[in-house]
């Protein structure tokens, strides 16, 4: 009933993916374009993410207001996100609503406009997201950690960016910004659900076709130098409650070690779900951190991230301190777990309990098109899709030794920042 | 994964025809419906506890109760209970409410006995062990704690308090940080001993697996349960309406953000004016990017990137809320603009066009609330708890239809009213 993916580039350079599900009477659009914070330049941090909010604002075609009218009357979703490496727009619809999508995201890939009021009124919208996020020591503590664990590449900075950097953008930045990612050669079309892939291609075609090819000129981005030793932050803010966060350079998700560093994440913190989407998951209470730190009343939750990045990013770990102890004593217990991993031998059967996981959590996302469809063009982000096809069958063949390897490699203070929040002193 | 040996199945909507509806010996209820696209399964369920029970000293008692069951178990420890769990990429979680305790657990679907059986050990055996217990308690007073920081709950909070005041709903399931203190183990044992019972008990199972083959697995594992000293529900009462506007602030300092949540009180989901009120709110602040709100706060005042409506409605009072996270400078301002939208939307019936709109959105999106598992649990659980009906979403439609522009104002009218809005602000 899922027939095979089809894959196809039109010749402008629009990359196609396909997939049939006929189990429901919907359809999930994505498009994907390979730009985010990863191609952003300094003093311009966050254009990505606020290019992606001024692509809801109208093109002389279809006014602002007349898509979201258009597609919330069917029923259906739509929204954005932007990330490191990639902005994304999807809608999910009852099929037989479901070519509108097309026509508004070939028509916005080259019309949107950038009229000056509406960047001013879109400004203070996304400066009181910023401030939303502000909010919440985790983000605070985050934003430092990030900015310290890189020099030069442009991961350094949040998706939203800098606050200076938000209030100095001009309508032309954006404008320039979008011609110069939005492109069919930098972007991936993903649909899946209930349609016929010969006749979908056929209005792919008529609506993209059209669609010039333009050579993308990306500035080059400078690749990260190792850390040469762990760095530490320190952030105070209000309340009465500490944080430590933990971060490792980790390596891009194209890399062999990325494979085995979800199994190590799998044992110290509990398998991240790498759907961006969310779909399922499973808790984290048997996880050698959580029985090491919060079974032994030293922190109050534990939650490990490592996320899938076209460069070397990072794999995170974050810590609610115990009002009883101080951050300190939580370095000193993830140390204590981290050299116990690095001391004892990882066995297969841990390894088979990552492998089951993974293979629950792929079964989750597939009960649900979106999800599908999301797989469909997210792993073009950072490799391709055959990532995602292969993936649980390489995971089976990741070896213990290899994971003790990986472990070494990545798990070592001198390949971290330290983190802390505590409360101000009032 | 290969999917081909599931068999081709279109998911039209649940009705009769499909979903399997039995009433255990016991009381207990197990709705079943089976869909093989993924080889996974979705199991949810409730039962009449929650923090209605909980003194006003103890408040949180329920909450951390419910938290409890699966930190051990007469058969397993915290690890063992949840290594079964994690080893197969599942997951199970008990969520304590006000009136009712509901619990969630996905898997793959060959793993249905195993979380049954989980289900029902920690319905039925608990031993709220004494270390479990103060580990959990201080995780709970942590959360509390962080909680007090966080300007949308705290606002949340003191809106509750304004129109739900001397109302048992105003009270937080999670009780206050002086409450929590109060709770010793021997609570737990009490609480669980008087209010956790098969009857009022509903299970719904939707995935990969024959409805009579799950219906069978629950009554293997719940059907003997039995509790004859479980305490009724209490009667709730009902909520005067405010005569005139309220106010409450909180500063919570060093924040960057205020939030607002105000509104008003609203009818329960049995009420007649159901339908009108869910299409109205979805024009005030839903359709789209937030309706009418979202229109005037964010896309031509540029205030706040989130500000919508929402409207909870469940048994006895509900509540109406419109709700915007903005900078502390326009906070008049807007609660300003959102007062202004309620007196608009209370003086002058909706547009034929917002009108269309709105009912072709819930039409719409029928087939994508009812595409995965969980989705479907979650609407047979509805059915069951408001006596909707098998038939209910073959005959949502027409309830839809049926609505017209007057309806909604004579609706809205008799609950939200401009001059007598609780308003409630937390920020630096």
């Amino acid at each position: 009933m899922t027939n095979q993916t089809q894959f196809s580039t039109l010749p402008n350079g629009l990359t196609i993916h396909l997939k049939e599900i006929h189990t429901a009477p919907i359809i999930s659009t994505w498009i994907w374009y390979k730009v985010g914070s990863r191609n952003e330049i300094p003093g311009k941090t966050g254009i990505s993410h606020w290019v992606e909010h001024m692509q809801f604002k109208g093109t002389e075609r279809f006014p602002s207001g007349y898509l979201d009218r258009e597609i919330s009357r069917t029923g259906g979703i739509w929204n954005a996100m932007t990330y490191l490496d990639w902005t994304t727009y999807f809608t999910t619809l009852p099929a037989h609503a479901a070519n509108i999508s097309l026509e508004m995201e070939a028509d916005r890939m080259i019309n949107s406009r950038f009229d000056v009021d509406e960047v001013e009124r879109e400004r203070t919208v996304i400066i009181s997201e910023r401030e939303g996020n502000e909010n919440q020591p985790h983000f605070l503590l985050g934003e430092a950690v990030q900015e310290a664990a890189f020099a030069r590449h442009p991961y350094k900075y949040e998706v939203i960016g800098l606050k200076d950097d938000l209030r100095e953008i001009t309508a032309e930045d954006l404008k320039s910004h979008y011609q110069k990612y939005y492109q069919p050669a930098n972007a991936v079309l993903a649909i899946a659900g209930d349609f016929d892939s010969e006749k979908m291609l056929g209005k792919i075609e008529e609506h993209f076709n059209q669609i010039p090819q333009d050579n993308i000129e990306s500035p080059e981005i400078q690749q990260e130098l190792p850390l040469r030793g762990e760095k530490h932050v320190h952030v105070t803010g209000p309340g009465e409650t500490s944080y430590v966060q933990i971060a490792y350079r980790a390596p891009s998700a194209s890399a062999k070690d990325f494979l085995t560093l979800t199994v190590l994440d799998s044992l110290l913190t509990g398998p991240s779900s790498l759907n961006m989407f969310g779909a399922g998951g499973t808790s984290n209470k048997t996880s050698r951190l959580y029985r090491a730190l919060v079974e032994s009343e030293i922190s109050v939750s534990c939650h490990g991230a490592l996320q899938a990045t076209r460069d070397p990013y990072l794999y995170g770990i974050n810590l609610t301190v115990h009002p009883e102890h101080a951050p300190e004593d939580v370095l000193t217990a993830v140390n204590a777990e981290i050299v116990r991993l690095l001391e004892t031998p990882v066995t297969q059967v841990e390894i088979d309990r990552a492998i089951k996981q993974a293979k629950a959590l792929f079964a989750y996302s597939s009960e649900n098109i979106t999800n599908q469809a999301f797989w469909l063009g997210y792993t073009e982000m950072f490799d391709h899709y055959d990532w995602f096809e292969n993936y649980v069958d390489n995971l089976s063949r990741v070896s213990p030794k290899e994971v003790m390897e990986t472990a070494r490699t990545y798990l070592s203070p001198d390949n971290r920042v330290v983190g802390f929040y505590t409360p101000q002193e009032s | 994964m290969d999917q081909r040996i599931y068999k081709e199945q279109r998911n039209a909507l649940p009705g009769p025809d499909d979903i399997a509806r039995v009433k255990l010996d016991n009381g207990i209820i197990v709705l079943s419906r089976s869909n093989f696209n993924s080889p996974s399964l979705s199991i949810k369920g409730y039962f009449s506890s929650g923090s209605i029970f909980d003194p006003d000293e103890k408040l949180g008692l329920g909450y951390l109760t419910a938290a409890a069951l699966m930190t051990g178990t007469a058969n397993h420890d915290f690890q063992s209970m949840y290594n079964q769990i994690e080893s197969i990429g599942a997951r199970l979680g008990f969520s304590p409410g006000t009136l009712k305790t509901s619990f969630s657990a996905h898997s793959l679907s060959e793993d249905l006995q195993l979380m049954l059986e989980l289900i029902s050990e920690s319905l039925r055996s608990p031993s709220f062990p004494q270390k479990e217990f103060h580990r959990l308690k201080n995780q709970m007073l942590t959360g509390l704690a962080i909680r007090a920081q966080d300007t949308v709950e705290m606002a949340s909070l003191l809106f509750d308090q304004i129109i739900y005041a001397a109302h048992p709903y105003q009270r937080p399931d999670e009780g206050y940080p002086e409450t929590v203190q109060t709770i010793q183990r021997d609570d737990l044992v009490n609480f669980y001993q008087e209010t956790y019972g098969p009857e009022a008990m509903v299970i719904a199972i939707v995935g990969a697996v024959e409805p009579a083959q799950a219906v069978d697995a629950v009554r293997e594992v719940l059907g003997d349960w039995k509790n004859e000293n479980l305490r009724p529900l209490p009667e709730i009462p009902g909520q005067q309406a405010l005569q005139e506007s309220a106010k409450k602030t909180l500063s919570i300092p060093g924040k960057f953000q205020a939030d607002i949540v105000m509104g008003s009180l609203a009818p329960e989901r049995l009420s007649p004016d159901y339908h009108a009120l869910r299409i109205g709110n979805n024009i005030l602040g839903e359709f789209g990017m937030m309706g009418r709100l979202g229109e005037r706060v964010r896309e031509k005042e540029g205030l706040a990137y989130y500000v919508y409506s929402s409207l909870s409605l469940g048994t006895g009072p509900g509540a109406w809320e419109m709700i915007a996270g903005i900078n502390p400078e326009n906070i008049d301002k807007t609660i300003a603009l959102i007062t202004d939208e309620v007196r608009r939307f209370v003086n002058e019936p909706v547009t034929e066009e917002e009108l269309l709109d709105n009912k072709s959105y819930f039409l719409g999106r029928m087939p994508l609330l009812l595409e995965s598992n969980s989705g479907v649990a979650i609407s047979l659980l509805n059915l069951e708890r408001f006596k909707l009906g098998l038939d209910y979403f073959l005959e949502y439609p027409k309830h839809v239809q049926a609505v017209t522009a007057d309806q909604i104002l004579e609706a809205s009218r008799k609950y939200l009213n401009p001059d007598a809005l609780a308003i409630a602000v937390a920020g630096p």
